[in-house]
């Protein structure tokens, strides 16, 4: 098992290493000159020729890459040409506020997906079902931004029950930080409510018919234990997986929705970093979402292997 | 062993005595009642199970046997009450099992009684299992629900029921899932499971099919033997009918969902009436030991949508005639032994005919 956990780490360093080049290659292919960004109105020559040297990039492409790739390993993903802010800081500063929005989005998409997923593959072909279906269906049809913009007007406008946007760190104030991240969680989770339903539904439709969930009932189990004991217990390993590929998803999904609900996370920092022309939080950005993918994945790996006995045992 | 010969003769001589007692039996001895089973797979034009009657006395064995498809195992399921409520559908049938009497039209046996007084052991040992838990729980789940008690109770009761299927390092196996096991190890802990709550009524299903043939006769054995330590009432569905010369006290034959003769298992091979009975009888080996021919019965059973009406087996009979589009019903040859023929008793007609 230990070493099946170490070929996947090694499998993960020449990935990231192919994603950086990829990250940073993508970045001299872009129109744009970013010390135009830099140098604002200013066109003079020399200026230009100043920050060029100050910036190094007048070295050659592979060198440049080596240079960035050893700082960015150090933790040092430059400095953000708009604010002169590192980059690094910026991230750790946003990164939080969307982690907890994902954490919470997903605490909704497993609530609402799993227990329906387990409800319709059970009641499969009833009413049930078939209601489970249509609702996860409009899930997944409804926009984001639609089902959050009609949210903050009955919930926040009419009704004034949650506030509408904005962000409190958790460590401030708990329980408003969790409120003012209520409808926004919601809104990203719902979709992946529905995504996660029809995962769970199937996985659990393969298992239902089993001989061992029989066996399960010709002991005399309640149908409870059949089916949430025996039968889910070897549906898990598909949900956790795709559980854990979501997430890393819905980090990268955020971007909307922060926008919606004027929240300050990472979603934010993309979009501003883009319109701005921030190269280098662009960059930054890019690499820490593609290695938080790959962590993502290297941990669904790992429960994949940890709730199979059959591997676990080997 | 098996094959030895004068554990084969006393054998017989206990059948014959416990043939004599079933044939008196009252109706206090008989364990389970099936009456006019009737079922069809929803879509299904024609019945799969049509008017089957069976019944168990205590401590009896009765083997059910016939080609494959023609309803046994899903006779068995609907015992146990394990049939797809969803797709099944019922349309006649009523189990008395223990005092307990289900119409099978609207209800199934009680969870309490399933796994508990009625155990049953599939004819897959290498997916029945549950490949998430450990073996000793499995097994103990089964203890605690039927019997209560304690943790320690219930795993000391796994331990002795794995030591008895003789699973060698009992208490090792305890801790192991169920891929770490072989085929006979897994039927051997399917066993313990199904005993582990001292059924009345045990319902094996061809639980030897899947296995290497080396193992087969052990398991069977096993079987054989704990149904006799205990006197378990059981059902035992196999193709093979040197095992239920072996072992049956009755034995029941099925085709496409009839039930086409039933009688004492001396009677069914000595003196079997129904053609597809006499058919089955020399497609082996005889019981005398001598090989008969190995013919078998002419061309395969027709599905369900092509099923005849009347006599299911008049597509294949030698002596089909037109009479055979009316039903045959069960008939008496002799007390015990009926089967379900226009031409029973064969003896009278072919005295006629002679
Ligand atoms: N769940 C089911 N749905 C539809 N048809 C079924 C189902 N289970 C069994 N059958 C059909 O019922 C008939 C009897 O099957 P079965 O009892 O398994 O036969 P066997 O005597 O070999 O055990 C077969 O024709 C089979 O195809
Ligand atoms: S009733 Fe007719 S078709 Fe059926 S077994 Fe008897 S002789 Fe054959
Ligand atoms: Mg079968």
């Amino acid at each position: 098992m230990l070493s099946f956990f170490l070929r996947r780490l090694l499998i993960a360093i020449p990935t990231i290493f192919l994603i950086s080049i990829f990250v940073f290659g993508l970045q001299k292919l872009l129109p744009g000159d970013p010390l135009l960004v830099l140098a604002g109105e200013e066109r003079d020559p020399a200026v230009l020729e100043f920050l060029r040297e100050k910036y190094r990039l007048n070295d050659p492409i592979p060198v440049q890459y080596m240079t960035w790739a050893g700082n960015a390993l150090r933790g040092d993903l430059g400095i953000s040409l708009r604010t002169n802010q590192p980059v690094t800081e910026l991230i750790a500063q946003k990164l939080p506020v969307t982690l907890q929005l994902a954490m919470m989005s997903l605490i909704f998409a497993v609530v609402i997906g799993v227990p329906a997923g387990i409800l319709s593959a059970y009641r499969k072909g009833t009413m049930v079902d078939w209601v489970a279906n249509v609702v996860a269906l409009s899930g997944l049809s409804i926009p984001n931004f639609w089902l959050g913009i009609m949210l903050i007007l009955l919930v926040s406008v009419k009704w004034q029950l949650l506030p509408a946007s904005g962000y409190v760190p958790p460590g401030e104030d708990l329980w408003l930080s969790i409120k003012t991240m209520l409808m926004p969680a919601f809104v990203l989770g719902t979709a992946l409510a529905a995504t996660l339903m029809r995962h769970t539904r199937s996985a659990m439709l393969g298992v239902l018919t089993s001989d061992y969930v029989r066996t399960a009932r010709a002991k005399g189990l309640s149908e409870r234990k059949v089916v949430l004991k025996h039968a889910f217990r070897n549906a898990l390993t598909p949900i956790v997986t795709m559980t854990a590929l979501l997430f890393g998803e819905l980090v990268a999904g955020a971007v909307l929705t922060e926008q919606i609900f004027t929240i300050p996370g990472f979603g934010k920092l993309v979009v501003d970093a883009v319109f701005n022309r921030d190269y280098a939080v662009v960059q930054g950005i890019v690499l820490v979402t593609a290695v938080g993918f790959i962590v993502m994945n290297l941990l669904a790996d790992m429960a994949y292997v940890l709730l199979n006995p059959r591997l676990r045992e080997a | 062993m098996l094959s030895d010969l004068t554990w084969t003769n006393l054998a017989l001589v206990q059948v014959s005595q416990k043939e004599i007692a079933l044939l008196h039996k009252d109706a206090n001895d008989v364990l389970m009642a099936l009456g006019d089973f009737r079922l069809r797979f929803r879509g299904q034009d024609a019945c799969v199970i049509d008017g089957v009657d069976l019944s168990v006395a205590r401590g009896e064995v009765l083997c059910i046997v016939g080609e494959s498809g023609c309803g046994k195992s899903v006779t068995a399921m609907a015992l146990m009450g394990l049939l797809p409520s969803g797709s099944a559908e019922i349309s006649s049938g009523t189990l008395r099992f223990d005092g307990e009497t289900v119409d099978l039209t609207r209800d199934r046996l009680s969870s309490e009684r399933r796994g508990g007084a009625m155990a049953m052991i599939f004819q897959e040992p290498m997916t029945s299992l549950n490949p998430a838990f450990r073996i000793g729980d499995q097994i103990a789940e089964s203890v605690l629900q039927h019997r209560g008690g304690s943790k320690e109770q219930a795993r000391d009761r796994t331990l002795e029921m794995l030591r008895r299927v003789g699973l060698p390092s009992p208490e090792a196996r305890l801790r192991q899932f169920p891929h770490q096991l072989s085929g006979g190890q897994r039927q051997r802990v399917m066993i313990a499971m199904a005993l582990a709550n001292d059924p009345k009524l045990l319902i094996a299903d061809e639980p030897t099919t899947a296995l290497d043939v080396t193992i087969q006769a052990q398991i069977l054995e096993l079987i054989r033997d704990l149904q006799r330590e205990r006197g378990t009432g059981t059902i035992l569905i196999t193709h093979d009918l040197g095992v239920v010369a072996e072992i049956a006290d009755t034995v029941a034959v099925m085709y496409g969902g009839q039930m086409v003769e039933r009688g004492p298992v001396a009677q069914i091979f000595d003196d079997p009436q129904h053609p597809y009975t006499i058919g089955l009888m020399e497609s082996v080996p005889r019981l005398s030991g001598e090989r008969a021919r190995l013919t078998t019965i002419e061309g395969s059973v027709p599905s369900i949508d092509k099923m005849p009406e009347g006599c299911r087996f008049r597509t294949r009979c030698a002596f089909a005639v037109a009479a055979c589009a009316e039903r045959p019903a069960l008939r008496d040859v002799t007390p015990g032994h009926a089967a379900a023929c226009h031409f029973v008793p064969l003896e009278q007609h072919l005295r006629v005919a002679v």
